[in-house]
């Protein structure tokens, strides 16, 4: 999995490339910690270029909007694919997170 | 476990060993004709958790340890089994159902939860160490 981190505005988009899972869900915890380090409060992950994600991934995904919350900020996503889709609606995360069929309709969103 | 074994290797309990072992599985899967949808989302996302379970909870992350991993696929389904040094759990008692509102915005929590919704059977049961075994029909 590789991360590619770019500012639009005041919202930070981070593309996955790859499976999002046990092995290397901490990238994306400390990207994403260190950019609220930095000020961030805007944040969007975009899955345009993901592969599948476990329930490591899906959790630390969880845990990263909570942080987000408590600074006042928001964390949403972007390009889920349909499996991932089915994804988080088996685990019913679809009402947790604001989901945008494109980057653009989430950059609008925030 | 089935005859024909297509895959039986034995690997370091270590994460970062996991999506290697779910792309050889995956090849087998898709050399067997299985769906897309399979292929892309049911078996890797089990098999991802089963291993995991094992290399975290299993084995407890403890280097040293290994992993038997056992993949029988054919035209009809796909039977995996993940094997760690274990004491093995009560699979009914650690399913939780994580989409309760006082479990939704648990960081865990979903692993088992994840394995039988998108598997067709789960079972555990004591081998040489402690079994999980994964079985998919084809669609």
């Amino acid at each position: 999995m590789s991360l590619q981190v770019t500012k639009q505005g005041e919202v930070v988009v981070i593309e996955v490339d790859g499976q999002l899972i046990v092995g290397n869900r901490q990238e994306l915890k400390q990207r994403v910690l260190d950019e609220a380090e930095g000020g961030a409060r805007k944040i969007l992950v975009d899955f345009a270029k993901a592969g599948y994600i476990d329930s490591s991934g899906l959790g630390v995904l969880v845990s990263l909007a909570k942080r987000m919350r408590e600074l006042g900020g928001d964390l949403r996503l972007a390009n889920l694919n349909d499996d991932l889709q089915t994804l988080f609606e088996l685990t019913k995360l679809d009402s947790l997170f604001q989901i945008a069929d494109t980057r653009e309709r989430a950059l609008e969103s925030f | 476990m089935p005859s024909n074994v297509a895959l039986d290797i034995r690997i370091p309990s270590d994460v970062q060993q996991i999506e290697d072992i779910v792309a050889q599985v995956v090849r087998r899967c898709r050399a067997c004709h299985f769906a897309g949808r399979q292929l892309s989302l049911n078996v890797p996302v089990a098999l991802t958790e089963a291993l995991s379970n094992a290399i975290l909870r299993g084995n407890g992350d403890l280097a040293g340890r290994s992993i038997r991993v056992r993949a029988d696929v054919d035209e009809r389904r796909v039977v995996m089994e993940v094997e760690d040094e274990g004491i093995g759990f009560d699979l009914e008692a650690c399913t939780e159902d994580p989409t309760t509102p006082e479990n939704l915005e648990r960081e865990d929590g979903r692993g088992l939860f994840l394995m039988r919704s998108l598997m067709d059977r789960v079972e555990r049961f004591k081998g040489e160490g402690n079994v999980v075994r994964l079985t998919l029909i084809r669609r």
